[in-house]
């Protein structure tokens, strides 16, 4: 039985499928059948970050509708075993994900894949909804600054009571924190919220924490997810987060300022 | 202030800033999540009756539920202005 997985955020282009597609593809890497799910109708994106958007033929809402089965839709990733991709339809008709259609998309996939990501559209609106409404578990994605902040504790409310397992009775889901675009030197200077700070408004546990890194961007523009450039801080960063992710004790890496020597200090500026 | 004054108080980092609104605002939200549907509506109609009588501002009536076991108790905070006669 998979463990299905929304990573949701409140705000927009906090990095949220960027997430997706790092997190889904360091599972993979680690010999875990997963999928990733793009829920944001209308807009699809998570095509482009993975780099397969010319091999999309059928899309998550052809599933529901029944247009297409599961394996005709499902892109299998070229680089890494064990990933596939769902990628979101370009209706504009908000309406294409009924609730009964997205559970029985996601129950077939629970049978075949060890982990489901779901990539959450930004908003509080249905296909968010319907992202987290069957998960078992959030990652919630959040930039140090006060208007993600804020969206980010809202939807942490949406998820404690918008849930199936809530619905019926249990637990609310855990949600865990990934800070991103973070910046060591702008917290050192006062001018960025810190780790702390963010967890001291949102209090719950931090599943990681992803440097502001020109690496993103690089891996965006040539559709390799940026956990695959493992030379890179964010590469770096989000593998860490895949590891705690699966339970294992890593140290946080990249939040601190590298420390200058005497001559750095006198001629770094 | 004398002049080393000037150089002991830095400006207040703008992250600190955040922090503080941040901490007021989600705190606020939370309570009104948190609270029965009809408390918004309420709050407001609190606030139209205490106006007949005295100009308060829009934030004059803070409401907050907590739960005691099985008792829900209603706290409601009104602020007046410090003049009523409204000269400052």
């Amino acid at each position: 039985m998979a463990r299905i997985v929304v990573v949701t955020s409140g705000k927009g282009g906090v990095g949220k499928t960027t997430t997706s597609a790092a997190i889904a593809t360091g599972l993979a890497q680690r010999g875990h059948r997963t999928a990733v799910i793009d829920f944001d109708v209308g807009l699809r994106n998570l095509d482009l970050i993975m780099g397969c958007e010319r091999r999309v033929v059928y899309d998550f809402v052809n599933v529901i509708n029944g247009d297409a089965n599961l394996k005709q839709a499902l892109i299998r990733d070229k680089r890494v075993e064990n990933l596939y991709i769902l990628p979101a339809s370009q209706t504009r008709d908000k309406e294409a994900l009924t609730e009964d259609g997205v559970e029985r998309v996601l129950g077939e996939m629970a049978e075949e894949f060890d982990y489901i990501i779901c990539d959450s559209p930004a908003g509080i609106e249905r296909g968010a909804l319907m992202a987290a409404y069957h998960a078992d578990e959030a990652v919630v994605v959040t930039n140090p600054e006060v208007s993600s902040v804020r969206d980010s504790d809202r939807i942490l409310g949406i998820l404690a009571s918008k849930t199936r397992k809530v619905e019926q009775g249990g637990d609310p889901m855990p949600g865990r924190l990934l800070l991103t675009r973070y910046s060591p030197e702008r917290v050192e200077r006062g001018e960025m919220l810190s780790i702390e700070d963010v967890g001291d408004i949102l209090a719950i546990d931090l599943l990681g924490v992803i440097p502001e890194s020109q690496a993103v961007l690089n891996a965006s523009n040539a559709g390799q997810p940026v956990i695959l450039d493992a030379e890179s801080d964010a590469g770096q960063a989000y593998d860490d987060a895949v590891g705690r992710f699966l339970g294992e004790d890593r140290p946080l890496r990249f939040v601190d300022v590298p420390k200058r020597g005497f001559f750095g200090r006198l001629f770094g500026g | 202030m004398g002049i080393f004054d000037y150089f002991r108080q830095p400006r207040q980092k703008s992250a600190n800033v955040a922090k503080e609104r941040l901490q007021i605002i989600v705190a606020r939200e939370r309570a009104a999540r948190s609270g029965p549907d009809y408390l918004p509506a309420m709050q407001q109609e609190l606030l139209q009756v205490i106006r007949k009588y005295v100009e308060v501002d829009d934030d004059a009536v803070q409401m907050n539920v907590d739960r005691e076991g099985d008792c829900e108790v209603l706290e409601l905070n009104i602020t007046l202005p410090d003049h009523e006669d409204g000269t400052g």
